[in-house]
């Protein structure tokens, strides 16, 4: 929490998008985040990535749940729409949101606690109807909010600042989206912008649900010695696989890959995704070798980060519901409610 | 009191001063206009209390030293000012019948009140100096035979430059400028014609025309012989005179005084034109016609030269080419062991500030010089850095960035100024344009202190830096570190600060200072407390802080 707000200057020599906005533009309230809290970097992460791609604020709408990760939305483009619904149902709002204007870009800010234990009934169910949106899991292994206890992503064997280690299984949400069929699948860290931007804008993008799990340090419960979601934990066994550069739409691939290292992906929106194989033996289409190389890592103490599973041909929730190209918040509404004589003839067909 | 530290002079340079901070004023860099630093100098000064109780006095007993000060002016008074509470015996040798030196006769008392240089000059002359006006030294040799154990000269450049054109010597009518506006000074001119030309466009010049507004003039025209660019007046003294409708002309070379039948009616100037290089250099230029401007009086301002037809050259002093005395800068002692120079009289024209430095670094040289010591062996600067933290947020110093637009003076209005010479235009910052301009202030002197080894690397910092000037990234040579910063990094001039390897990654922390506001978030924002604003002291050693280091007290060192 700091007093005074961001001060309202900035260097002459920022970079301006394709709306002539500057970063700065897009930035919302000051945080009352703790101080050093790795929600602010994702934060900083997702205002550059929605500058990069040059989103109008208006055309972006933020949603969360109740978590300290649910507060983050407050923080970035505060001229956009937003939409803080009740513990854990930030999925159903969304879908809601979604149905009834397919044009937004949604992205819902979401915690371990949000998602992966009161909301985790809705969080399967957004993906298996793989609603268009961006999903981001600000995971840090506790609820920060209620002073500190283990969430369900705590792994087993991570010391909490005072009592017992954890023992239960913690659910991990990459392994959970890619069992569920998520077609954009990520981890990052809060902690290395430069691989987490451009993954954000992959997802902001992508058509279909895209979650990116980002381990985000709860720097006053979850940042000691024995835990596994620290900064230090996390940077010591933090393993890139897969990285990519997003390339807008019209726009050529200018960086040199050294050959068999890049792979281009066309994305629907036109935009290109360019994968940096750190490992070259992973294969990101493939849902069984990708459950099985996470699994061995995961073993090994290792986590593992980048993208991780990426499907462009499945049809997300409109397609698979055979809607109409129009937003419904824009059919007229003597369409969208033709009156009850129609209502009547319709329940006919089923008497 | 803290005002007058390094400034002996607050409320005379809080008016007339040629401000080389301003242009240093890192406000400058954030957007368009300086701090108004100077005229919030005058502000400290005009809404103090009684501080006589507060101010330095002699010692009952004399230290049995005789220092002699020659000339009344800003240089000779700041060597009173720090060696007369030292037990010094000290005597100014005046030549006019005031005090003040160049700051009374030519400034206009429309810019500087004769009352404020009579108290800033009272303080320090109530320190038990002995000053004896009306008294010229007309050979230095003879001063040097009494027994003074040191000598100061702070006698100023009291000769304007003249102009040999034709016409120069056939009329009364043609003044020069310093010494004309001393004569005004003193009442002995009061009026001048109704058209006026001022010849040059320095600060003396500036000064020259609005009074001779003052003095019954119509029509004021200042001739510059070159573009506005290469003006060597002060943008804010151009302003000034320019706002009481003088007019500036151009590119007018002045070729001779036109007379008829004895009487000046005009000057005749050359036409120029000037190739302006890339650089910004200006050659010779080419006359492209002529062109006579009708005028009563001219008054040439183009310079001002040392004269020092009263030091015998035979005494051990040497002098250069430009017939002035070559000084060391640093102890301000000439060839002659015992004989100091300072102010304009040292190095030629400069200013008032300067001349009081010069002074402080006399007043050290005389004393230890007075004391046996070596001169060059004087006391380093020192630097003091402490914390500035309160609580979670707050700071003893105003962190905030305030956007405020730089405060405009509020002058008399342009009929009423004109009613007598001396109505001061100035009216000085009310308390609310004073609070405001303040907060205008970057807080250059508070450092961002980072230690490295505390640093978790959450990027924290640099989310929350409104200028983006922190950067975590592997090291490299600075050139090439300032392509890889959050932001553009081009000032130069200002190098880099990059810390050790930080504990988890061995990145390191890269700070670019340059547009830095000091709004304390980085260090609010920092889990670690890797941040904190600590407030810089500059330890300025002065006289009384080589006598205190001789007696093995604590030196006092005064903060600027």
């Amino acid at each position: 929490m700091t007093y005074i707000a961001k001060p309202k200057i900035s260097h002459p020599g920022m970079p301006k998008n394709k709306l002539g906005l500057t970063s700065r533009d897009y930035e919302g309230a000051v945080s009352t985040l703790c101080a050093g809290c790795g929600h602010d970097s994702v934060t900083a992460a997702i205002i550059q990535a929605v500058f990069e791609l040059g989103i109008e604020p208006h055309m972006l709408a933020k949603m969360s749940g109740i978590g300290c990760s649910s507060k983050t939305p407050a923080y970035f483009v505060s001229q956009s729409h937003g939409f803080n619904s009740v513990h854990g149902r930030m999925p159903s709002v969304t879908t809601g949101a979604n149905a009834a204007n397919r044009d937004l870009v949604y992205i819902g800010v979401s915690g371990d606690g949000d998602s992966l234990s009161i909301g985790v009934g809705q969080f399967v169910h957004a993906i298996r109807r793989n609603l268009n949106m961006c999903y981001v899991i600000e995971n840090n292994g506790v609820y920060g909010l209620t002073k500190g206890q283990f969430s369900a992503s705590a792994d087993i064997g991570s010391k909490p600042k005072k009592g017992e280690a954890n023992n239960q299984e913690p659910i991990d949400a990459v392994s959970t989206a890619l069992s569920l069929g998520a077609t954009y699948i990520a981890r990052s860290f809060s902690g290395d912008k430069e691989q987490l931007v451009p993954l954000l804008k992959g997802a902001l993008m992508h058509r279909g649900f895209a979650l990116v799990d980002i381990v985000s340090p709860c720097v006053t419960f979850n940042d000691h010695e024995g835990s596994t979601k620290s900064y230090a934990h996390t940077r010591q066994f933090y393993h890139h696989v897969i990285d990519i550069d997003y390339i807008p739409p019209a726009e050529e691939i200018k960086a040199a890959y050294a050959e068999g290292e890049a792979m281009p992906i066309q994305m629907h929106d036109g935009s290109t995704i360019v994968l940096r194989k750190v490992d070259r033996d992973y294969d990101l289409t493939s849902r069984a070798s990708a459950f099985k190389y996470l699994r061995e890592r995961f073993n090994a103490g290792e986590i593992t980060t980048g993208l991780l599973y990426l499907d462009e041909s499945r049809a997300e929730m409109h397609e698979l519901m055979g809607n109409i190209d129009t937003p419904l918040s824009r059919v007229p509404y003597e369409r969208l409610n033709p009156g009850s004589a129609e209502l009547k003839k319709l329940q006919g067909r089923y008497r | 009191m803290e005002n007058r530290k390094s400034n002996v002079f607050p409320g005379i340079l809080g008016r007339v001063c040629d401000r080389p901070c301003e242009p240093a004023c890192r406000r400058g860099r954030v957007e368009d206009k300086p701090v108004a630093i100077c005229r919030l100098k005058r502000v400290a000064a005009d809404h103090r209390d009684d501080i006589t109780a507060r101010l330095p006095k002699a010692p009952k007993k004399s230290n049995g030293k005789k220092v002699a000060l020659i000339g009344a002016g800003c240089a000779s008074l700041t060597v009173a000012n720090d060696l007369a509470p030292l037990g010094y015996e000290v005597t100014i040798f005046e030549a006019l019948k005031t005090t003040g030196g160049l700051m009374r006769t030519n400034i206009p008392q429309f810019r500087l009140p004769p009352k404020v240089l009579d108290e800033e000059i009272g303080y320090i002359l109530d320190m038990n100096v002995d000053l004896k006006l009306n008294h010229p030294i007309a050979s230095l040799k003879d001063l040097l035979e009494e027994n003074y154990d040191a000598v100061f000269v702070g006698t100023g450049a009291p000769r304007g430059k003249n102009l040999e054109i034709p016409g120069r010597y056939d009329s009364d009518r043609i003044h020069i400028g310093i010494d004309w506006l001393e004569s005004v000074a003193f009442e002995h001119i009061k009026k001048i014609g109704k058209q006026v030309l001022i010849i040059g466009v320095g600060n003396t010049a500036m000064d020259c025309c609005r009074t001779s507004l003052r003095l019954g003039a119509d029509s004021v025209k200042v001739m510059a012989r070159k573009p506005r660019e290469f003006f060597k007046a002060s943008a804010w003294e151009l302003e000034d005179a320019e706002e009481e409708n003088v007019e500036i002309l151009v590119n007018h070379s002045p070729k001779e005084f036109v007379i008829e039948k004895g009487k000046l009616v005009g000057m005749k100037f050359e036409l120029m034109e000037y190739k302006i290089d890339a650089n910004g250099g200006i050659d010779r230029g080419t006359v492209t016609g002529e062109k006579i401007i009708p005028c009563d009086d001219v008054v040439l301002a183009i310079g001002q030269d040392n004269a020092f037809p009263w030091v015998e050259r035979d005494i051990g002093i040497e002098f250069d080419k430009w017939d002035c005395p070559v000084v060391d800068e640093k102890t301000m002692m000439c060839g002659r062991e015992g004989v100091f120079f300072g102010g304009d009289a040292a190095f030629g024209p400069k200013n008032i500030i300067w001349a009081v430095e010069h002074g402080h670094q006399a007043a050290i040289s005389i004393h230890r010089y007075c004391q046996g010591e070596s001169i060059e062996d004087r006391l380093p600067y020192g630097l003091n850095l402490a914390s500035q933290k309160m609580g979670m947020h707050e700071w003893s110093f105003s962190n905030n960035y305030d956007g405020a637009t730089r405060r405009l003076m509020p002058h008399v209005d342009l009929k009423e100024r004109f009613k007598k010479i001396n109505i001061e235009v100035e009216l000085g910052f009310t308390a609310e344009q004073a609070v405001q301009e303040v907060e205008r202030c970057l807080n250059c002197d508070i450092q961002t202190v980072f230690k490295a080894d505390l640093c978790i690397e959450c990027d924290a910092c640099i989310d929350i830096c409104p200028v983006n000037c922190l950067t975590i990234t592997k090291n490299g040579e600075e050139d090439e570190l300032r392509t890889r910063l959050s932001a553009p990094a081009e000032n130069h001039d200002q190098a880099l600060y990059v810390s050790d390897g930080l504990p988890h990654t061995g990145r390191v922390m890269v700070k670019d200072e340059d547009l830095c506001v000091h709004c304390s978030l980085c260090a609010e924002r920092c889990p670690t407390g890797a941040w904190d604003m600590q407030k810089s002291t500059i330890l300025v050693p002065y006289a009384k802080d080589e006598l205190a280091d001789k007696q093995s007290l604590p030196a006092t060192g005064s903060g600027v």
